[in-house]
């Protein structure tokens, strides 16, 4: 378990993290929303006002108790944004230059381990000018993992690096940390990465920690508005609640004048304002010839306000008839439009299972 | 030609580098390292030579070096003579005139390390003595290397402060601008000629070497592809 408690003015952070150990956690946030300045106070080279950081037990900094332990004495692997290679130092030099301690001959043994890990053998008498942005990402790793690091931070790795030489990197990481079995916490900004290589997700918000949990968990069931704010949720609707059933953990809650059956939902007091939210992929649409619709959930009658087609995907912007004033995004595949006769105008039926609507603290 | 001049101006500028070249490195890296208040004003000390008139520098340094001066007293002691008209007191003027030529340079091409490779450094374990043997020198070494070329050039060719400060005593102060001064005082014009020449060349040569050299090495740096 890696425990961080950080307080700061600037950049300002408030912050108390647990992350489990052996387990690839994504710190996720806007740009300057301080997951940078966590990932340096974590490797000692942002001193900040408060800091109380334990990695399995080993105290690397406690400004309670004035222990401070120096960035080269903390067993960490360290990959920044633009790589930070040694510009005079070729591919195998690099990764040496964090085997100091070892004589010699291992320092190039276990050099060359790293670099075939990180899938850059062959390259290894070049210098960083004569690499490429996706081998110069793959030196700074194999740099990185050469200490057999405790814990493994990188920071926005893949910023900048092309799409596709990103998503082959992915893959090639998910690997190596499944080889490593170490504690890798990974800052970016981009959710799709995060959730690509993450167990774990951690939303910061100004120095703030906003949620933790399992990557699933969090993209499905952000749970505060800040929090689906933050996961890009679109659909965040404020509304108030009728019913709630203590024992079932069913409510029901009102939109305009519809009301909807919510599952799992915590305990809600009646009439009491609140926030709900549904992701576009979960509202479905329902077949005009509908039969069997009584499993669908709250079905509902709504009119196309808009239409965006994009390659993969169109995103059907709704207004609910009886509904609030909020319109409600969906997302169908682009051939379900001309199937359904999805156009702008045209009035049609979604359904919401009331398992997919989500509760949000305010 | 006076060669016992030559020889007394390659001295003193290997002299002058012995002493200002780690002088150097340490000023001018924590200059490039830290931010305090004040920085500006010692800054505008160390560039003050070279605004000065190089008279101006001369009165100073002889009135501090003379039996007069504290300072002048404390090296008659030390030494059993003053620093003034002496070499060991156009070592140290030179020093103190080439502060800026030395420090300057290398302070910029500190600057130039950036802070991610710096702090790399760190993660990799480094201690601050194998991050600056390691990666900082040879990093800031076009900028080492035009400081020593500056200061070298710059040593052979000071005139004024060597006047005042050294006068010209053969073989103890009178430096080969000294010489060619005198020569050409002396309505010699055959000796000056043929020692400015080979102070020209000699110039020449450091400077183009030391740009063949840092070009060299920027090369390594840049991308082949």
């Amino acid at each position: 378990m890696i425990e961080v408690s950080l307080n700061h003015d600037a950049p300002p952070l408030d912050l108390d993290l647990k992350i489990k150990s052996n387990q690839t956690t994504a710190l996720v946030g806007p740009s300057g929303s301080g997951k940078t300045s966590i990932l340096r106070a974590i490797a000692g080279l942002l001193k900040t006002q408060r800091s109380c950081i334990k990695v399995d037990k080993t105290i690397w900094s406690d400004s309670d108790q004035g222990v401070w332990r120096a960035t080269a004495n903390r067993t960490l692997g360290y990959v920044c944004q633009n790589y930070a290679l040694f510009p005079h130092l070729t591919a195998l030099q690099n990764v040496e230059s964090a085997l100091l301690h070892l004589p010699e001959s291992e320092r190039r043994k276990q050099a060359m381990e790293s670099l075939e890990k990180a899938c850059i053998a062959g390259l290894e008498d070049r210098l960083p000018a004569n690499l490429s942005g996706g081998q110069r990402q793959r030196v700074a790793m194999a740099r990185a993992i050469a200490r057999r690091p405790s814990v493994l931070l990188l920071d926005e790795p893949f910023s900048a690096l092309d799409r596709s030489t990103a998503k082959r990197l992915y893959i090639e990481l998910n690997q190596l940390f499944l080889e490593l079995h170490t504690t890798v916490i990974l800052v970016t900004h981009d959710l799709d990465e995060a959730a690509q290589l993450a167990e774990h997700l951690c939303l910061i918000h100004h120095g703030r920690q906003v949620q933790y949990g399992t990557t699933n968990e969090m993209l499905r069931r952000p749970t505060s508005v800040e929090a689906a704010q933050l996961l890009d949720f679109k659909n965040i609707i404020r509304t108030s609640c009728t019913a709630s059933n203590r024992e079932t953990s069913n409510s029901q809650i009102q939109w305009g004048d519809l009301l909807l059956e919510v599952e799992n939902a915590p305990t809600l007091s009646p009439n009491s304002p609140l926030f709900w939210t549904v992701r576009p992929s979960d509202v479905t649409l329902v077949r005009a010839d509908g039969k069997n619709t009584s499993e669908l959930g709250n079905l509902l009658h709504a009119i196309v306000d808009e239409l965006v087609l994009l390659r993969e995907w169109a995103v059907v912007t709704l207004k609910v008839v009886n509904g609030g004033p909020e319109r409600l995004q969906m997302q169908l595949r682009p051939s379900a439009l001309s199937r359904h006769q999805v156009r702008i105008g045209a009035k049609i039926q979604i359904a919401i299972h009331p398992s997919v609507i989500i509760i949000l603290d305010e | 030609m006076d060669i016992t001049a030559i020889t007394l101006s390659v001295k003193l500028a290997f002299w002058t580098l012995l002493f200002l070249v780690p002088l150097s490195i340490g000023v001018g890296r924590w200059l490039a390292r830290t931010t305090f208040r004040g920085k500006l004003w010692i800054e505008a000390l160390i560039a003050l030579p070279l605004v000065l008139p190089p008279t101006v520098v001369g009165y100073y340094l002889l009135v501090s070096m003379g039996s007069h001066s504290p300072l002048g007293r404390f090296f008659e002691q030390l030494l059993g003579s003053t620093l003034a008209f002496s070499f060991e007191g156009l070592v140290a003027a030179s020093i103190l005139v080439n502060i800026p030529f030395a420090v300057l340079p290398v302070q910029r091409s500190f600057e130039s390390v950036s802070r991610d490779v710096r702090e790399a450094a760190q993660c990799c374990g480094m201690s601050t003595w194998q991050a600056l043997r390691r990666i900082e020198l040879p990093l800031a070494w076009p900028g080492i290397l035009s400081a020593t070329v500056l200061t070298f050039g710059h040593t052979l060719g000071e005139f004024g402060v060597v006047l005042m400060v050294g006068g010209n005593i053969p073989g103890e102060t009178r430096t080969v601008s000294i010489a060619i001064y005198d020569r050409i005082q002396a309505f010699d014009q055959t000796a000056a000629g043929q020692m400015a020449l080979m102070l020209l060349l000699l110039s020449l040569v450091t400077v183009g070497v030391s740009y063949v050299l840092a070009e060299k090495w920027l090369h390594r740096f840049r991308s082949q592809h």
